[in-house]
């Protein structure tokens, strides 16, 4: 076979059991598209090779023994470094996790490995996923394979760019107020934030405990669906882990593909349009309304007041979470130790010091304040209060229609170290993924086009109610399906050659 | 140490007592608070650990269900109210012990609040304590300081053992205690009594104050006195100190005393009493300052995102409410009567607090007035002397029996049995090992004893010269002579018999 690396999951499944292709082809096309361009690209922080390869002969021996597998035995996966992984260095894109090996894997790694995935790397992130472009990694940024000079988006930016750069079909993200949807919108790759609890945050690197969510990237609707079915499902080691079973997400993807939204009730979030978004970006949101339209979906404007104190309240909740989640970086069991010969309490301070960047700072500092004595009820709390209201505005939205629609983020992907010293400008990034979090419900990004000014990718969000995930395969799956056949190929076919490498 | 006493009962003339513990108890659960780990004490440093309990990068608390049930049962044995839902929250501070670097606690949600339990004193009073709330929190790990005095200054370097880390802590707070004026102490050191009895007597921990599975912190202040025609409730609460891990029942009542004592000399002496934590010292039966209150720690408390509320429904909280014991005072009347130990001498067993020591010794086969005996008797006199509480002594019930045994068996003689208990002390093993091992034994071999008086009586003529007279009590100068000779080891009645004989004189 020719261009693996183009394939979907989908069709590698569809390869290895019709023999066409070994497990084996296809973690070498990875590890081999990784050596050719990831120098440029930057999207993994570690590369497995040696693992990788060696669960892929495993599952071709297997395979070749006639033995049931996994539906997605053999296809390989990268992982956000946000997700600890047992024997393989993990770092939350920091320095102060710099030589860690953790002695566990995540319950997510667990079933990537026991679904048969070869894991081929670990990918970049801003520090502690805190972050909209990856600038703050400790290790670099990544590079957007649309534009090398452009940010991949962020936190997970590594596993988008993953994904753009062909060198992986499925990678695991984590999304905490838009860190895999505002990457993948900005990559032309789709990406999903599951339902509050339906993926394990078992070895997850916490950054906001009651925001993160962990969920699958892919470059088709479909395959995003698949790696769903993989790693959602009930824990016991998470106690915010949903009880019950995994809705329906990959019957309910085919169901959108084949049969269109005839009776769907879409409604477009009113503020989330208009003021603050490019141009291009709300030309092509409309143009994917008119699609939606056309597929059979009544499409209605919805009103959520309280999203416009949705950002306020998430950077009071995020940084009050994370101020207490990063602790426990301190240099005592693990870790970077800056030790200057002092007491205890100068050696925490040189390695916290140390081992942090600026943004994570920031955000200590802030977190540490908002939970104050004399000043937790007038932040914390009233943030609290906030996040109520937005989740009422959710429930009547939703009792008007079964999804609402907005642009993923207000532009396409800005150039590298263009808003690095802005953080308040790089906050409103996330202004349209955020509520999704603070409200603890499902949202999915997919591409919908290039914007006309800048010929970069756009992203369009779908929400849908908690516990409902599948309604969002079914909607995207549908769009994407009428756009890929007007624009007749995915629209990571027209992202420019790497390198000067085709794929 | 009469310095001391005498000002605390000055001082109290002058000033009302007001006094409030917090009680730590270690759950006995098979597993800690959070995670699988073995709740355990004595394992090697850093074996009963993992990335729970270690706050690894991406581990995650599930709550122990059986600690809640726990903490549900002692909150109802305290007459306390149970909340529909209780959150738990993150306490954060940085030490090196703390291995998240905050402790999962609860804050404004206790699980049980508003209660009350009823302490009996040793004169029979009951005094109602006021149950502020108890509530469930994790352990924190245990720093060893190596070098220097032991102590964190000047310690070369510290050890952290994470195995206690996440064991499971119910925290029993009192409402403060107004009133005792001379009884503050004595009621203070009864309240912890009550309540190690209770979580005995529940089975949900062994309540061993010595290893730390309870520990009380007490919360003293003074207040003036109203006088005649005052309303003493118009009064407010002065500055209070909190001394922390008072140890043992016999350390609260000498903390209290301390803490009056030297409160009431700055009150005296027109000084303020400064808010803060105390330290308390076995070695010198005093304390001193830790960290200041006024510039008190911040610990930014919020809810614990990672743990869902605990919500227990009301048919478990009945089920859990059918399975409670009697209280400690329903329990100490029950064990009077089966022992038959008159009103003087029972109140004396719940002063010296050897309710249980004494049940536990007649459960191991002793008769009732017997373990009395030797625990209010020849051990009581020895914890005095040493200055520790009975519980703490290092003698078991199941020695005490055994060394009745020994007695009713006629192996030993009261004297002896006191030197095989020396022996039991001493660490040299249990009462029958020491009288193995010391060669204790009542001598009744009759040619031996023979020897032994006739050697006497001849060195006190005179003696024998009294008993043939008819002055039967002058054979004990013998039987003396005879003990002395023997080490105290012979069988003193055959000793007396033999004498009688030899003198002509029928016993």
């Amino acid at each position: 076979m020719r261009n693996l690396n183009r394939l979907t999951a989908q069709a590698m499944v569809d390869a290895f059991s019709s023999g066409k292709m070994t497990s084996v082809q296809a973690t070498e096309a990875a590890l081999d598209r990784i050596a050719q361009v990831d120098g440029a690209v930057h999207a993994f922080l570690h590369v497995d090779a040696e693992g990788a390869l060696e669960a892929a002969e495993a599952v071709d021996k297997d395979r070749a023994a006639g033995k049931s597998l996994p539906l997605l035995a053999g296809v390989p996966v990268a992982v956000k470094d946000v997700l600890v992984t047992k024997g393989l260095p993990t770092t939350a894109g920091s320095r102060i996790l710099e030589g860690w090996m953790p002695p566990y894997d995540a319950t997510v790694v667990e079933r990537l490995k026991a679904a048969r995935m070869p894991i081929i790397g670990k990918t970049n992130m801003d520090e502690f996923a805190m972050g909209s472009s990856t600038e703050h990694s400790g290790y670099g940024p990544t590079h957007n394979p649309w534009d090398l000079d452009r940010i991949p988006g962020g936190s997970g930016g590594g596993s988008a760019a993953s994904l753009a750069a062909f060198e992986v079909p499925l990678a695991i993200g984590s999304d905490t107020g838009g860190s895999i949807r505002q990457p993948a919108a900005v990559t032309g790759t789709v990406g999903v934030k599951p339902t509050y609890g339906a993926v394990s945050r078992y070895g997850v690197i916490a950054l906001a405990s009651s925001l993160d969510q962990v969920g699958p990237c892919a470059r088709t609707v479909h395959d995003a669906a698949l790696l769903h079915e993989v790693i959602a499902g009930h824990d016991p080691r998470d106690a915010t882990s949903l009880p019950e079973a995994v809705p329906p997400v990959v019957t309910a993807a085919n169901r959108g593909r084949q049969d269109g939204l005839e009776g769907v009730r879409v409604g477009v979030i009113k503020e989330l349009t208009g003021e603050g978004f490019q141009s291009g970006v709300r030309q092509r949101f409309e143009e994917a309304i008119h699609q939606l339209s056309s597929l059979g979906a009544k499409v209605t404007e919805v009103s959520c007041p309280s999203f416009a104190y949705a950002l306020a309240a998430y950077y009071l909740i995020l940084p009050s979470e994370a101020s207490s989640n990063l602790a426990k970086y301190d240099s005592v069991r693990f870790g970077l130790r800056v030790d200057d010969g002092g007491t205890i309490e100068r050696v925490m301070g040189a390695t916290r010091a140390a081992g942090f960047g600026d943004e994570v700072k920031r955000r200590i500092i802030l977190g540490t304040y908002a939970l104050s004595a004399g000043y937790y009820d007038a932040y914390y709390g009233s943030a609290q209060k906030v996040r109520t209201l937005i989740q009422r505005d959710f429930g009547e939205a939703f009792g008007a229609v079964d999804v609402l629609v907005s642009p993923t983020c207000p532009t396409t992907a800005f150039r590298l170290g263009e808003q690095v010293d802005d953080p308040l400008t790089m906050y409103l990034n996330d202004i349209a993924t955020i509520p999704a979090n603070l409200a603890g419900i499902p949202g999915m990004s997919l591409p919908i086009g290039l914007a006309p000014e800048d010929g970069l990718p756009v992203g369009l969000q779908i929400l849908a109610p908690a516990r409902v995930d599948d309604r969002l395969y079914r909607v995207g799956a549908a769009l994407e399906g009428a756009l890929v056949d007007v624009w007749a190929g995915t629209l990571l076919t027209q992202a420019p050659p790497l390198e000067g490498v085709p794929v | 140490m009469s310095a001391t006493t005498d000002s605390y009962e000055e001082v109290l003339e002058r000033f009302d007592p007001v006094f409030g513990i917090e009680v730590h108890v270690e759950l006995n659960t098979q597993t800690k608070l959070f995670c699988g780990c073995a709740n355990g004490f004595g394992a090697e440093p850093n074996t009963q650990v993992c990335p729970v309990c270690l706050g690894l990068p991406g581990s995650l608390p599930v709550t122990n269900a059986k600690a809640v049930e726990s903490a549900i049962r002692l909150g109802l044995a305290l007459g306390c109210s149970i909340r529909e839902s209780s959150r738990f929250a993150r306490k954060n501070y940085f030490y090196p012990d703390l291995a998240k670097d905050y402790q999962i606690s609860q804050y404004d949600e206790p699980t049980c609040y508003d209660g009350a339990i009823d302490v009996i004193l040793g004169d029979g009073t009951t005094v109602t304590i006021g149950i502020e709330r108890a509530h469930i929190e994790e352990d924190a790990g245990k720093n060893t300081h190596v070098g220097g005095t032991g102590g964190i200054q000047g310690a070369d370097y510290s050890l952290v053992d994470y195995n206690r880390g996440g064991v499971p802590l119910v925290e029993i707070v009192t409402k403060p205690v107004t009133g005792m004026g001379l009884r503050t102490a004595e009621v203070a050191r009864a309240y912890v009594a009550t309540i190690r009895d209770i979580v005995k007597a529940l089975g949900i921990s062994d309540g061993r104050m010595e290893q730390g599975s309870l520990r009380a912190d007490v919360n003293l202040s003074l207040r003036p006195q109203a006088g005649p025609g005052g309303d003493q409730n118009e009064i407010p609460f002065g500055k209070r100190s909190e001394t922390k891990n008072v140890n043992s029942l016999r350390a609260i009542e000498k903390a209290i005393h301390f803490e009056v004592a030297r409160q009431g000399a700055l009150l005296s002496a027109g000084k303020a009493v400064t808010q803060e934590t105390r330290h308390w010292h076995e070695d010198t039966n005093s304390t001193t300052p830790g960290r200041s209150k006024e510039e008190a720690d911040d610990y930014r408390y919020f809810p614990e995102p990672d743990l869902m509320p605990v919500e227990p429904t009301e048919e478990w909280i009945e089920e859990l409410r059918a399975t409670l014991p009697e209280h400690p005072g329903v329990i100490r009347a029950r064990l009077q009567a089966e022992w038959g130990f008159a009103d003087l001498e029972m109140r004396d067993v719940v002063a010296a607090d050897a309710v249980g020591i004494i049940e536990d010794t007649v459960a191991a086969g002793a008769s009732p007035q017997a373990a009395r005996k030797w625990w209010m008797g020849e051990l009581a006199r020895i914890a005095n002397e040493t200055g520790t509480d009975l519980a703490d002594l290092p003698v078991t019930p199941e020695d005490v029996a055994e060394l009745q045994d020994l007695v009713a068996s006629g192996a030993l003689n009261d004297k002896l049995a006191r030197q095989a208990l020396a022996g039991t002390l001493a660490g040299e093993g249990s009462p029958r090992a020491v009288a193995e091992a010391r060669g204790l034994a009542i001598v009744s071999d009759g040619a031996a004893l023979e020897s032994a008086v006739d050697a006497a009586l001849a060195s006190q003529p005179d003696v024998l010269a009294k008993i043939q007279d008819g002055k039967v009590q002058a054979a004990g100068a013998i039987v003396g002579a005879v003990m002395k000779a023997t080490g105290g080891q012979a069988d003193a009645a055959l000793v007396r018999a033999i004498i009688l004989r030899r003198a002509g004189v029928e016993g």
